[in-house]
Order: structure tokens, then sequence, then C-alpha cells
């Protein structure tokens, strides 16, 4: 099966490294789409087929599953992704002007991805890091205290 | 509020006002300022303290000092020799007697700061949490020798009872009775799963313990299998604490590498198998049955329970599901004794809770406390105060899932059942401290928005009724409400809390019945006059009525 994530590894080889990591057992099914999602920045459906055959699982049950858990996408997403912590500790914190702030700065909305395919903007639910909120990450990197006039500074990093 | 040296509380409860607190208090007033402390001290009218045969009483804290019956003419000398000279004014003490309620809570705490009690937190900070020798070192694996070579089951159960010890969860049910349960179910393959899916937002304390100590998880859950018969166990922990994740795991290889973990341990015949499982990102995955469903490769949707998973868990099987900090406070519990852990907090909810205090105070941040302080104490001690020097409005508990609590309910101690009673509820433990900016209906609509999303969507009381309570409150929020939408909202809110199949539904309405018992003013408001008092809300002024 065809297809080549970024780094050029295939989607069968990555799907095969994550199920030696774990195991071919059913309660490690999430783990495994997890890693391979890691990998490749979403689940395409040629990795969920391999997925699916070897650990004999239904592919309609895989894709309720890959549809149910916010980190599992089965669509591609921007070379960079922001999550936005949108819960009520970082709201009362001025969570609301940052969030303007960044969709003014990269003029698209939630769960929308920039026509350059470099951005997709996601909200999240409480990210635990709630003592410097408000709080977004970007990628891995994580950026708390966050005011509105920081935000071009912290997304030029990224170009 | 800044930080002040000492908080002074006066009585206004009817019979105070009755026997002269505004005179007193006025008088307090006079005298602080005479004796120039007004900057080190802060007082304040509290509502009923509970003790009517003295009234009216003037508490000086940190020392839970109680005076009584106090009047002006003995202000000038109280502050004098209190609050000037540090000594206490034994003279005006309220009487000795019969203290009940909660002024025996107060009294209790005599002579002493409401200071930190670590229980659970007591080593995360201070060993290096990569190493078992530094855990060992401290305590470590102390009690998890001392339950399988010297205490049958039955030994841990009734100890766990005796100390009281009560899920941290946020439901509280009693540890040694749910552990009990799981022991009594038939079946020779049993489970123990710890839940470390912490996703309510505003807490972070599992985190916390996952990532400074790990191993006292691991402990915890090896007495936890012993004590009901399992040899195989799950630690689930959310997607997005990779730190946790990774500590976690290298923290059970050690462990395995010791002998703490696999066959034989401790040479008693006892085996133990713990494996690491995270999330994808649900916050119904913190309910167990949903925990249990994601466990074996599913959606996280919660099952219909009965049948609960101490008896029908994980595969079917019997399975016992404990939090990250009620696990934490078993091995400090076997070790120093069901005595010693009742000797903190309230006698019907012993021990100590994790804190997490956000929001508009000077300091945010985690703490653990004795069971039972109050809000009061938590903003001034701990918080030092309201950021700006605004005036506390309210205050979110427990997550998405607690209360919203106003200010008057402040001297009310945060412990399961005087919460239970003044109708408000205790939860994960965070607590977000709002000033008086912000706007009720604002964060109802912030508080729905959450639970629209992280429903299931399984039960459709909960989908669709968390979605229709979520619009109406933004059609409020932009002046297009109508008053009849206050009664749909609390229909909703009764029928989400009576008929959804688990908890996240059944809370899910909460937001919206305090929000309409404690400020409906403010949200009338929005209706009647299309304004947000406190301008958080964008109402286009200009639209017709």
């Amino acid at each position: 099966m065809a297809g080549n994530d970024k780094d050029g590894k295939t989607i069968s080889n990555t799907v095969q490294a994550a199920v030696d990591r774990f195991g071919a057992s059913q309660d490690e099914l999430i783990p495994i789409m997890n890693e391979v999602n890691r990998e490749l920045g979403f689940l395409p459906s040629e990795a969920l087929d391999e997925i699916s055959h070897q650990l004999r699982v239904p592919r309609s049950r895989l894709f309720s599953v890959a549809s149910f858990y916010a980190m599992l996408s089965t669509k591609p997403r921007g070379k960079h992704v922001i999550q936005f912590c949108e819960s009520a500790p970082c709201h009362v914190a001025g969570g609301r002007e940052v969030w303007q702030a960044v969709m003014d700065h990269l003029n698209i909305k939630e769960n929308e991805t920039t026509s350059d395919g470099n951005w997709t903007l996601l909200t999240t639910s409480c990210l635990g890091i709630c003592s410097v909120g408000p709080v977004m990450v970007v990628d891995d990197d994580i950026y708390g205290n966050v005011d509105p006039a920081q935000v071009p500074a912290i997304l030029d990093k990224y170009r | 509020m800044k930080a002040y040296r000492s908080m002074v509380l006066v009585s206004s409860d009817p019979e105070s006002l009755n026997k002269g607190a505004d005179e007193v208090y006025q008088a307090l007033q006079t005298e602080i300022k005479a004796f120039g402390l007004e900057n080190e001290i802060s007082l304040t009218m509290v509502g009923d303290v509970g003790r009517h045969d003295a009234v009216p009483l003037v508490i000086v804290y940190p020392e839970a000092v109680i005076y009584g019956p106090v009047t002006k003419e003995n202000v000038h000398y109280l502050v004098e020799e209190h609050l000037y000279k540090g000594r206490i004014a034994s003279s005006l003490q309220a009487p000795v007697k019969e203290l009940s309620g909660k002024i025996a809570w107060l009294s209790a705490r005599k002579g002493t700061l409401p200071a930190e009690q670590r229980i659970v937190l007591e080593r995360a900070g201070i060993i290096d949490p990569e190493s078992i020798d530094d855990y060992i070192i401290h305590d470590g694996y102390q009690a998890l020798a001392k339950a399988v070579t010297e205490m049958s089951p039955e030994d841990i159960f009734s100890t766990l009872e005796k100390a009281g010890l009560r899920g941290r969860g946020g439901a509280g049910f009693p540890t040694g009775t749910k552990w009990r349960f799981v022991y009594k179910a038939n079946g020779p393959k049993k489970y123990v799963i710890c839940n470390a899916d912490e996703s309510e937002p505003g807490t972070f304390k599992d985190r916390l313990i996952l990532e400074g100590d790990p191993h006292a998880i691991i402990e915890s859950m090896a007495i936890s299998a012993y004590a009901v018969g399992a040899d195989e166990g799950y630690i689930y922990i959310r997607g997005e604490y990779n730190i946790a994740l990774q500590r976690i795991s290298k923290a059970i290889s050690m462990a395995k590498e010791m002998g703490f973990l696999g066959e034989n341990i401790f040479g008693t015949g006892f085996n133990f198998d713990l494996h690491v499982h995270s999330g994808a990102g649900a916050y119904i995955c913190g309910e167990e049955t949903a925990l249990i469903e994601s466990i074996e490769g599913k959606r996280g949707e919660p099952r219909a329970r009965p049948p609960y998973p101490t008896t029908n868990g994980l595969w079917g099987k019997p399975t016992l599901v404990n939090n990250v900090e009620t696990l934490a406070n078993v091995p400090p519990i076997l070790r120093n004794g069901a005595e010693w852990y009742r000797g903190f907090g309230p006698a019907k909810s012993p021990g100590t809770k994790v804190y997490t205090i956000l929001g508009n105070v000077n300091n945010t941040g985690l703490i653990e406390a004795p069971m039972g302080i109050t809000l009061r104490e938590v903003i001034a001690i701990y918080g030092k105060g309201m950021k700006n020097g605004k005036t506390f409005k309210l205050a979110q508990t427990g997550g998405s899932s607690g209360s919203i609590i106003p200010a008057a309910l402040q001297d009310t101690p945060m412990d399961f059942d005087s919460f239970a009673k003044a109708g408000v509820a205790l939860g994960s433990g965070a607590l977000l401290i709002c000033d008086d900016d912000t706007c009720v209906v604002d964060l109802a609509k912030v508080l729905l928005n959450f639970f629209r999303k992280e429903s299931c969507g399984k039960c459709s009381p909960c989908r669709i009724g968390s979605q229709r309570a979520y619009e109406t409150l933004v059609r409020i929020s932009e002046g297009k409400g109508e008053m009849k939408d206050l009664d749909d909202l609390l229909e909703l809110s009764n029928n989400l809390y009576q008929l959804s199949n688990c908890g996240l539904g059944q809370t899910a309405g909460a937001p919206i019945r305090d929000i309409l018992t404690h400020f409906r003013a403010e949200v009338e408001a929005h209706i009647r006059l299309k304004v947000c008092p406190t301008g958080v809300c964008a109402i286009d002024s200009n639209q017709e009525n």
C-alpha cells in the first residue's frame, strides 16, 4: 500500500512499529492509534485498514473510536496545530481576548486549517496547566500566561 | 485585597446585630485605624457562626481565638491586647462550653495557622521521582511490606474504614467499603484500576502526584490488589499527561526490577502485574465505566449501572477503580495507623484535601490542607487576597461538575458533609475564585459549552439537553433571551439531573441551577433590561425589544 508520511516512512511501517511496541491485542488499540496519529499527524484510512487487519478489529469499530477521541483525527491537520484551552479557569484569566487575537491573527475559526496548510486551530478542554492560564499549546510547546499582544510573536516562531 | 497579618471576623446574624454587632464593627474599624494597623489587618462581617449564647462574636485569625460577647466598650482593649501587642485578651474570650457546629471546628484549630498539611504530597517535590532509592529512603514500599506480610485483607479494610478515608474523585464514597465489595465479589480473576484520567477543568492535583511521586501510586495499587485478590492492574492516564506517563512507566519497570511488582512479592506468593494505559482526549473517560470501555479499546461511553464495576468491570470481571489522590492516602494510613489519620480534618471527613487555587487571586497554585478549611481562608491565606483589590463574588468548585458558590457561603467548611448540607459540591478540589467582574451568564455558558462538547452522545437527555441549554445561554448573553427561557433552563437542568445515564449529564445542569439560585437578578438583567451588569456580554443595546 502506498502513501508516505512527511519523514518518508510508509504508513504500514508506522503501524507495524506501533503494533510491535504495544502488542497486537484489543486493549492496546487506543495506545496504538495514539502512536500512529502522533507519527503521521492523523489517521489515514490506509492506517486504519492496516490496524484493523493486524488487531482483527472491524474497521467500523476503528472509525468509531477514531472519531470519538479528541487526540485522534481522521482528517489531515495543518503543519502546526494550535490547541487553545477554552475551559473556565483559562477563560476567567483572560482567555477570551487571547482566543480572539489568535483567530484574528490567523484569520481562521475553531476547527479550521489555514489555506496554506500551515495552521490548524483547535479548542481543547482543560490541559491541567491552569495555574498559568490562559494556556495555549502549539504542537508540543506549552505557552502559559499568554496575553493577546504576545500572540503574533509566539506564532512567528513557527514560520 | 492584599495579604494581611491577621483576619478579624464579626458575626452578623440577626441575634448579633440585635446585640450591637454593627457598633462593634465600627468600633473595631476606628480602633484598628487608631493603632495604625489598617494595612495589616482585614476586618469583615460574617454570617451566622453558630454560637448564639455569646454573640456578638469577634474571631481573630490565624489564632482562631473566639471573643464574645463583645461590646463596643471592649473593643479598644481587644485591639490593643491582641492585634497591637499580640497577646490573647483572655478576659474577653467566649466561655468554653458546648462548642458545637462550625464553632467547634474553629476552636479545634486554635493556635494554628490553617497551614498546609501534606499527606498525599508528602514526597512530591522533595524526592527525585525517577529514583526508586529515593522513594525507599523516604519510607517507600514500607506500607506494602507491612500489608502483605503482617495484614490480612480484612485488617486493611477495617484500617481504612477506621481512618474514615473517602474517595477523593468527587463522590466521597468510603474507600474501605468499596475495597470490601470487590474482595467479596465472586471469581478468580479481578482487576484494580487507577483512574488518572484527570480532566476536570482546573484540576491538576493528580498530575503532580503522578509526576512527583509515581511510586506512591504503584505501591498503593499493589496494596489494593493484595487486599481485593487481584493479580493485574491498569493505570489509566489521560493522553495529554506525557511526563506523568513517562515517569509512571519508568517507575513500574524499576519496581519490577526490585521485586515490588511481578511474582512472589516479598516472598509471600502474592503476584501483581501493572500496566499503563493512556487515554486519547476524552473527559468522559474519567467516569469509571467509560474508562473501562476505553481500556477495552472502545469508545468511552459509560455503561448502564448496575451492575457496578465492583462485580462486572474490566472484561466483565470484578474491578476496583480508585482515584489517584485516594490511592496516595493509603500507604501513609497503613504506615501511621487510622488514629493518626483521624487527627486531620473534621470527624466525618478526616484527612487532607488537595486544592488547586485558580482565578482572580494573587497567588494561584496547589495546596494540600486539612479537610474543612473555608473559602475565606483559602483566598486570604493561600491565595494572598484577591487580585487588584477586587471583591470576591463567587467560587466555582470541583471543575465543571462542581458548584458555583456565592460569596455568602465562603465560611462553610469545605468537607463532604458541610458542603452537602449547604447544597453545594466539593468535586475534585479545583477552586476557581472569581471577582465581581465575572458575569454568571458568561461563566455558565463556558461550562455548558464544555459539557456539550464532552458529552459522549450515548444518552439523549445529556446530548440534547446540554446543547439546548448552551444555545439558550448564548441567546441570553446576546440580549435575545425571554423570561420563559429561565423556566426552560430550570426544566432542562432538572431533566439532565434526573434522566442522564452518568455523572457527566447529571451534573451538566448544575451551573444553571446555581446561577438561578444565587444570581437570578443578574441573569434577569440580561433579559429584562438587555444589560450585562458586569459588561462582559456583548449586548447590542440598539436591538428591538
